[in-house]
């Protein structure tokens, strides 16, 4: 469904991306994990035609991405930081994205209401925490039944509540047979959402695996422990 | 109408800036009126108002509400809209908004005042400097992500076209007094959108008469039909110009 072949991106000259390669069906459930600043939110950004790799192929169902743009209507973007126009209301905002996809299907509001949100619908954005912003990225991500979701931390900044509902959500639509990608460093979170792990580090892709390939090849149960184990390894063949 | 230019359209009209604007601009227009005796002299102040105060609330505002609308846009990128509609909707919602003040403040008192050719060819000069100063804007705030240095461009950019310009034809026509540069001269206004609305209007008052030789070249020139397509076509380009640099920059932006 989306494939990467061959990124590279230097902001200055600073290598974000380079070399990256892969490939992505349906169906998959993947998160994208890797130390802070090694290019998993520059990653994301260049699927969604925000930040415009140097060379390499990005495609989406088999065309590429550069320069389009109605491929977007498929995915459903969470960004790690959602930043809104401050004086409009959350009402404004979900009403007007509404009206610019201006699509026919069903819409899927199980988030609006599970977080209730409409009883803040006048709220002013700049009136809102963190979590509450968060909530709302959440929901106009899942909002257009997207057959791509792309969460950015989704749920840094959530209550465990909220944090667990957005949890139920995701492995509800994964069932549906959609492709989602997730970063996050909570490791212990994501161990029973996901099916691959890509591993980045200084804008390289270290691995990208299977979780049941990643448990038999370390023998750890638990996700953290199986990737601490990698890490570790690693640190040591450097050493010698 | 455009959805996005339509929410663009609203969200600025709603500012109260906007609306200050078109009646500082109602003010100074009425009252211009109102103290000359006939309407050539209030054209006259009219013009110097309006030559003054309309770029740099254009650029000022336009540059300002640019670097606040940078989440907006950051929002309609991860919607399936095209970056270059997302650029044209925001430059026509913002040359709307300006012209639109711009007509009711200005633009009412000089069709009620002074109801002739002059009087509908200010209301043009006005309304095109208006979207040059915005296109100017959107030029100012491309070029660096720093609001405050991009605030500083735009302001640079007024002062220049308003004040410095000015000083420096006055300055070289002082130093090359000697020579034939009065042909020159008229080139030389092409590049300074505000000298070219200036000049445009002034022709068209009594009070060319008075601007000695110079004043019978830029009518030779000016005064014609040619001179004055040329001129409005070069007002067109101060447009075109510098929106296309900026839209081509933003194409190629990440965010």
């Amino acid at each position: 469904m989306i494939e990467i072949k061959h990124i590279h991106k230097k902001f200055g000259k600073i290598e974000v991306l380079s070399d990256v390669n892969l490939s992505c069906k349906k169906g998959e459930c993947i998160a994208l994990i890797g130390p802070n600043g090694c290019g998993k939110t520059t990653l994301i950004k260049s699927i969604l035609g925000m930040v415009l790799p140097d060379k390499g192929l990005i495609e989406f169902n088999g065309k590429t991405v550069l320069k389009e743009y109605l491929y977007r209507e498929n995915i459903g973007y969470m960004p790690q930081i959602g930043r809104y126009p401050d004086n409009m209301t959350i009402g404004q905002i979900i009403e007007m994205i509404k009206r610019i996809r201006n699509s026919r299907e069903a819409l899927d509001e199980d988030l609006l209401h599970a977080f209730e949100i409409e009883k803040m619908y006048d709220k002013k954005m700049r009136t809102l925490s963190g979590g509450t912003t968060q909530k709302i990225s959440a929901v106009l991500a899942f909002l257009f039944n997207p057959d791509v979701l792309i969460l950015d931390e989704p749920t840094a900044g959530l209550d465990p509540l909220a944090s667990e509902i957005l949890k139920e959500k995701i492995i509800k639509e994964k069932e549906k047979g959609k492709l989602i990608f997730i970063t996050s460093h909570l490791l212990s979170e994501l161990d029973d959402l996901i099916t691959e792990i890509i591993f980045m580090q200084d804008g390289k892709v270290h691995f990208h695996k299977k979780i049941e390939e990643l448990q038999t090849e370390t023998g750890e149960e638990k996700i953290s422990k199986a990737i601490a184990q990698i890490l570790k390894k690693k640190k040591d063949e450097q050493n010698h | 109408m455009n959805r996005i230019i339509k929410i663009i359209l609203l969200d600025i009209l709603k500012n109260k800036i906007v609306l200050a604007y078109t009646l500082i601009l109602a003010v100074l227009s009425w009252s211009s009126f109102a103290l000359e005796d006939n309407s050539a002299k209030g054209i006259l102040t009219v013009l110097n108002v309006i030559l003054f105060t309309v770029p740099l609330v254009s650029i000022l505002f336009s540059t300002i509400y640019l670097y606040n609308s940078s989440e907006f846009i950051e929002l309609l990128l991860s919607q399936p809209i095209k970056r270059k509609k997302i650029w044209l909707s925001l430059f026509f919602g913002l040359s709307l908004a300006m012209v639109l003040a711009f007509f009711i403040g200005a633009g009412i008192p000089l069709l009620v005042n002074s109801p002739d050719s002059v009087g509908v060819m200010m209301l043009i000069v006005g309304c095109l400097i208006s979207i040059v100063f915005v296109a100017l804007a959107f030029l100012s705030s491309i070029m660096t992500r720093d609001k405050a240095k991009g605030i500083g461009i735009a302001i640079m950019t007024w002062l220049y076209f308003a004040l410095l310009f000015d000083g420096i034809v006055l300055f070289l026509l002082f130093q090359f007094s000697d020579y034939p540069i009065e042909n020159a001269m008229v080139g030389i206004t092409a590049l300074s959108p505000i000298d070219l609305a200036r000049i445009q209007i002034l022709l068209h008052l009594d009070v060319s008469a008075m601007m000695g030789y110079t004043g019978a070249i830029f009518k030779d020139f000016f005064g014609t039909t040619v001179g004055l397509t040329v001129s409005f076509l070069l007002l067109c380009l101060w447009v075109a110009v510098p929106f296309f640099i900026s839209l081509r920059k933003f194409n190629r932006k990440d965010l």
